[in-house]
């Protein structure tokens, strides 16, 4: 029962408590109740920021998204709200399919393991299974072209090397619904050819694509439908033409 | 209102259930965890043993002699009571810390809160059954002989188990937004262990002190409930049916509370 994936976002709102030292802490509520809110009056960290601000969002199977706006336009936040990490403070977030994000894509790497080890974990963390990660494994191997070194510690390995690794277990997953902040590019010369035909293959084969970037090209030759975002709201949505070229100013 | 009970509770589920159908990354991260400490350390985790075994001998030699104690009947009562104490604060401890230790995970990745909690509750059980192996090694050195009794350990343990999980969900998501109540906690575990029989034990009391003292303390029968096996005693049936209650009543109000505050977890990050 594996329906078309799709992302429906209707009237999202995200708002984001400001707590400053004092609103964290449980023993000024109390102090407040007991000293009738004198602390309070003078810092009330009870602050709200507005992140999103009615958005309206559907994406269906094969839709090519890309987001574009400024900085603290709410970009990240967006992204978050369709991975799911945020849930919607008022209005409603229906995402239906397999998601991945290549934002941090050495997030869960361990430098005292091997690179087989991080291989295992990485891949844990992009949600694959213990079966598909062997399956995958000699596949993820050949592509980092680390050779023996896969079996020592990945401290030891160059930034390149870490970065080949990475990029190669992140990059062997076939997500439904892929969403990126700014492209991947990585490593020497020959690995850059394989790593962008790599990302080719992946936004190929995903259904939905996501994309957030600050670079017109990308945006003009990944995507079919551009957002700008401006303060938590969507300014203009529609082809990928029209809106980079009023965004960058033609 | 019933109805907003059984959603919140559909809510805490709907996470709960997508973490166990996805064991495999509570057992691969939480076994990392385990890993760590064998990295560069041929022994590894085993350290932490030893540290516990030094600590058990240094308390067992004081106050064994203060108390008058026989040692072989009043040793092999403060190691267990110490080793399974060690494993309920450190998975309390590291209950509190769950989110907010993860920060960086939970606001890339969406995987089920659950998954966090539950990743350091088996981290916390492999340690525990590395610490264990000196509960036999004071038998055979005491000649202590173990009957058919030692099996009511199991479910013992599984209650314990239930309880800390309880509580862990619900502290996880209390710590994250307020963070001082993780030294709170610690605060209250430590009188805790001075008002649970460890270092002491309960026919130690003097009858002046009412036995409600003991019979209250949540800590006590959830440990009962595990070193009296040990001991060759069966657990008292109050320690089963409090152990049993809590759990009971600690889940029904769990559940609805985790399924409300779940979703603002990643914002108070």
């Amino acid at each position: 029962m594996t329906a078309a994936p799709y992302i429906h976002l209707e009237n999202v709102d995200v708002d984001f408590p400001i707590f400053n030292a004092s609103s964290l802490s449980l023993k000024n509520k109390v102090l407040k109740a007991v000293t009738g809110g004198r602390i309070s009056t003078r810092h009330d960290g009870h602050v709200v920021v507005r992140g999103l601000d009615g958005i309206n969002l559907r994406l269906d199977s094969g839709e090519r998204l890309g987001i574009i706006g400024h900085n603290g336009a709410g970009k990240t936040t967006l992204l978050r709200v369709l991975s799911g990490i945020y849930h919607p403070t008022s209005g409603r977030a229906e995402i239906h399919g397999h998601s991945t994000s290549l934002i941090d894509i050495s997030l869960g790497i361990d430098p005292e393991a091997t690179g087989r080890e991080n291989v295992t974990l990485r891949g844990t963390l992009m949600g694959l299974s213990p079966k598909q990660i062997n399956a995958m494994m000699d596949e993820i191997i050949e592509f980092s072209g680390l050779g023996a070194f896969i079996d020592m510690p990945f401290r030891t390995y160059s930034s390149g090397m870490q970065m080949r690794l990475a990029f190669s277990v992140s990059t062997t997953v076939r997500p439904e619904i892929l969403i990126m902040d700014e492209w991947l590019s990585t490593g020497d010369l020959d690995f850059k050819e394989r790593a962008k035909q790599r990302m080719h293959d992946i936004v190929d084969s995903t259904d939905i694509l996501i994309l957030a970037s600050h670079s017109k090209d990308l945006l003009l030759s990944n995507c079919s439908r551009v957002i700008w975002l401006e303060q938590g709201r969507i300014k203009m949505d529609g082809p990928a033409e029209q809106i980079v070229d009023l965004y960058f100013g033609a | 209102m019933t109805l907003r009970y059984f959603s919140l509770v559909a809510s805490a589920w709907a996470d709960i259930r997508r973490a166990l159908t996805n064991h495999h990354q509570i057992t691969t991260l939480g076994w990392q965890d385990v890993a760590t400490r064998y990295r560069r350390s041929v022994i590894g985790a085993f350290w932490l043993t030893i540290n516990k075994a030094v600590l058990i001998a240094a308390i067992g030699l004081v106050f064994g002699t203060l108390f008058g104690q026989p040692m072989e009947k009043f040793l092999p009562h403060l190691a267990v009571g110490l080793i399974f104490w060690g494993f309920i604060t450190a998975s309390i401890d590291a209950g509190c810390a769950a989110f907010i230790n993860k920060k960086g995970i939970i606001l890339q990745v969406n995987l089920p809160l659950y998954s966090h909690l539950m990743r350091d509750l088996w981290n916390e059980t492999v340690i525990l059954g590395h610490n264990i192996v000196i509960i036999p090694i004071l038998m055979l050195i005491f000649k202590i002989g173990v009957g058919p009794v030692i099996l009511l350990i199991l479910p013992g343990f599984a209650l314990l188990l239930l309880n800390l999980v309880w509580m862990n969900l619900v502290l996880a998501v209390v710590c994250t937004r307020y963070r001082d109540v993780t030294q709170i906690v610690q605060n209250v575990m430590q009188v805790m262990f001075y008002l649970t029989p460890i270092i002491w034990s309960a026919d130690l009391m003097p009858d002046r002190v009412s036995p409600l003292v003991l019979q209250v303390n949540p800590f006590y029968h959830l440990l009962e409930l595990v070193r009296a096996p040990i001991e060759g005693k069966v657990p008292g049936a109050i320690s089963w049916v409090y152990a049993s209650a809590m759990a009971l009543v600690g889940w029904a109000a769990a559940l609805p509370f985790y399924g409300f505050f779940r979703k603002r977890i990643a914002y108070w990050l």
